[in-house]
């Protein structure tokens, strides 16, 4: 017999306690963690249709436990335990609701163009940005020749300046020898392209939270050495045939190089006039559309880049070059601008 | 002294609620996420940064052995695509995982959530990573382009440089540890780690062998009872000695029982006190709290 020990056990143990509602919900949290873990290792389709029944019902049950922990229990390693469990669990029952076939087929069918209307103000901008530095260098070039050599670089020029002779600037652009002798490196040459303007366009449209006023000095630049360019070829009586091998994939290219300057100066213009949302929410709006059209971006670059590389190498004759050129921009255009249903989902 | 201490541990818990955000599900329970420091942040890009180079490194030699192999420079293609797009998707596809987080942020035990509490959307992980691109290169372009160009007199150059750290250290100067790029894809970067379920303390083993007082029991709160529990989960025989002293001390009892019997039944009874507190609404945060 031991008398003294019978009151404490009574007091130690309520009718409620802790311990014993741990007890009781255990079972629950660790069929959670279980499922949990198959449902990030595996996927959704790995569960079965009872599995999946019991998520929600799971999920709900640690939960409750949480808010009971937090108002009844002091034991740190359970309670840390719950909030994590809770965390995890949240992010996986509302993440995803979508497979990732569906999320593809979506964005190419309805986000990609949307997105792209969306920004019409700012690319029509940044097109006129980009005509404006074309325009700019051109005249300067064709009024004095020396100007040249402060827009374009020695390297990017490669031999293509004023002094040059009209004969070399025509091997330059696929009609003489010139053209055969570097074949084989041109799926080299096509990657390169695409690698690198991918970059460049990934820069003009992060740039643009500085109010977007970089992105649009990086667009001008762009077309300021497009247009010095133009005016060196256009001044030994071939502007029609850099045309055309500018055209071909340059239709491609510079859109995709003005949409990511408009997605730059989306964000810009969300920061500097946030309307009646704070600030910060009009960057996160404005920044989402822009990251749709940048994936959109890199796309056309990759078509762009296939192109430069392999179609302007291959087809020499200049009408079948402003051909595919004049194909692909309505075919952009087409894709980006025709009005059609909106997904619902 | 005591004042002292009790504005410490004020402070300190403080610094711990800065961080916490709320965050309520539909099921209405906030779930406290705390919003992950700017070391492990750092510490998750070097390791995710290593984790590319060594990935380059090795598809560097595979494709240079297959290039030897087949003598085409079709290789040279696959080289220069597959860099940039794991340069580039590296971190946007681990992203979009269900886990939302790349190698690095998964050992440091943090991951990407959307800032308005909605799902986390494959543009707002694009948009935040993109970005990246700007501020990790843009230093280095500032350093290249004043190095390669001579005519840039060095204060230009340490002004360019000053100003791009100022965009790739952002995150250092907002309460939200944003980088640029959260700031535009509108997320936050969160504590995430999992937790193991440790044994109960409270229940296992033999039952209570020392009966303490309520005087006795009276002297602690919450924050000594959870640094209490901290020290006998770790079993660490040294400091259970030292803090088996110390509440020795502080309620004058003489050693004479085995540390770890004596903590776990101070540990359970001040526990089991402080609960039946807590139940009627009386929550004691630490020992400068008034009882």
């Amino acid at each position: 017999m031991i008398p003294a020990a019978v009151p404490t056990r009574a007091l130690d143990a309520p009718s409620f306690s802790t311990s014993r509602f741990r007890a009781e919900r255990e079972a629950d949290w660790i069929a959670f963690d279980l499922l949990l873990t198959k449902l990030e290792k595996k996927g959704a389709k790995a569960l079965t249709s009872d599995e999946l029944l019991q998520l929600p019902l799971l999920y709900r049950a640690t939960l409750s436990s949480l808010s009971i922990a937090r108002a009844t229990s002091l034991d740190k390693a359970l309670l840390d335990h719950l909030e994590a469990l809770s965390i995890r669990g949240y992010f996986l029952v509302y993440g995803v609701r979508e497979t990732r076939w569906s999320r593809i087929r979506r964005f190419f069918l309805y986000d990609w163009p949307a997105a792209v209307r969306s920004v019409w103000k700012e690319t029509i901008i940044i097109s006129l940005i980009i005509l404006l530095g074309a325009i700019t260098s051109y005249s300067l070039v064709a009024s004095n020749p020396e100007w040249y050599y402060n827009f374009v670089g020695e390297d990017m020029a490669g031999g293509r300046d004023p002094r040059a002779t009209a004969e070399y600037l025509q091997s330059t652009l696929g009609h003489g020898k010139a053209a055969s002798e570097s074949e084989s490196g041109l799926h080299v040459f096509a990657t390169y392209l695409f690698t690198h303007n991918s970059r460049v366009s990934i820069l003009s449209f992060a740039l643009g939270f500085a109010f977007g006023v970089p992105t649009m000095m990086l667009e001008f630049y762009q077309g300021i050495g497009l247009g010095a360019m133009m005016a060196v070829f256009a001044g030994k009586g071939l502007g029609f045939d850099f045309g055309g091998w500018l055209f071909i994939h340059g239709t491609t290219e510079l859109f995709a190089a003005a949409l990511s300057g408009a997605a730059g100066l989306r964000i810009g213009a969300a920061v500097v006039f946030p309307g009646a949302r704070s600030r910060l929410q009009a960057a996160a709006e404005a920044g989402r559309t822009a990251g749709k059209v940048m994936v959109g971006v890199i796309l056309m670059l990759f078509m762009a880049g296939l192109l430069e590389g392999f179609g302007r190498q291959l087809i020499t004759d200049t009408m079948l070059r402003y051909g595919i050129g004049s194909l692909m921009l309505l075919f952009w255009i087409a894709y980006y601008y025709i009005p059609r249903r909106e997904d619902v989902a | 002294m005591s004042a002292a201490a009790a504005q410490a541990n004020a402070k300190s818990r403080a610094a711990r609620a800065k961080k916490v955000r709320q965050f309520i599900t539909p099921e209405g329970v906030d779930l406290e996420l705390r919003i992950a420091s700017s070391g492990l942040r750092f510490g998750a890009l070097l390791i995710d940064l290593i984790l590319i180079v060594l990935a380059l490194v090795l598809f560097s030699l595979v494709m240079l052995w297959i290039g030897f192999a087949s003598q085409s420079d079709i290789t040279m293609v696959v080289w220069m695509l597959g860099a940039f797009l794991l340069r580039t998707f590296w971190f946007i596809g681990f992203e979009l995982g269900s886990r939302a987080a790349t190698p690095g942020k998964r050992l440091m035990g943090i991951r990407v959530v959307a800032r308005d509490g909605g799902r986390l959307t494959a543009d707002a992980v694009v948009a935040r990573n993109l970005i990246r691109e700007l501020e990790l290169f843009l230093p280095l372009m500032m350093l290249g382009v004043g190095a390669a160009e001579d005519a840039v007199s060095g204060w230009t150059m340490v002004a360019g440089v000053l100003w791009s750290l100022t965009l790739s250290l952002f995150l250092l100067f907002n309460r939200d540890r944003m980088r640029m790029g959260d700031l535009i894809a509108g997320t936050w970067v969160v504590m995430a780690q999992r937790v193991k379920l440790d044994a109960d303390i409270a229940t296992d083993g033999a039952g209570d062998t020392m009966i303490f007082s309520e005087a006795e029991l009276a002297v602690y709160g919450i924050f000594e009872l959870q640094e209490l529990e901290r020290v006998l989960r770790a079993k660490d025989a040294r400091s259970m000695r030292e803090v088996a002293d110390t509440i020795r001390a502080k309620i004058g009892r003489p050693v004479a029982e085995e540390d770890d019997v004596f903590l776990l039944s101070y540990y359970r009874q001040l526990k089991a006190r402080l609960e039946r507190k807590l139940l009627f609404g009386k929550r004691r945060e630490d020992k400068h709290a008034s009882d």
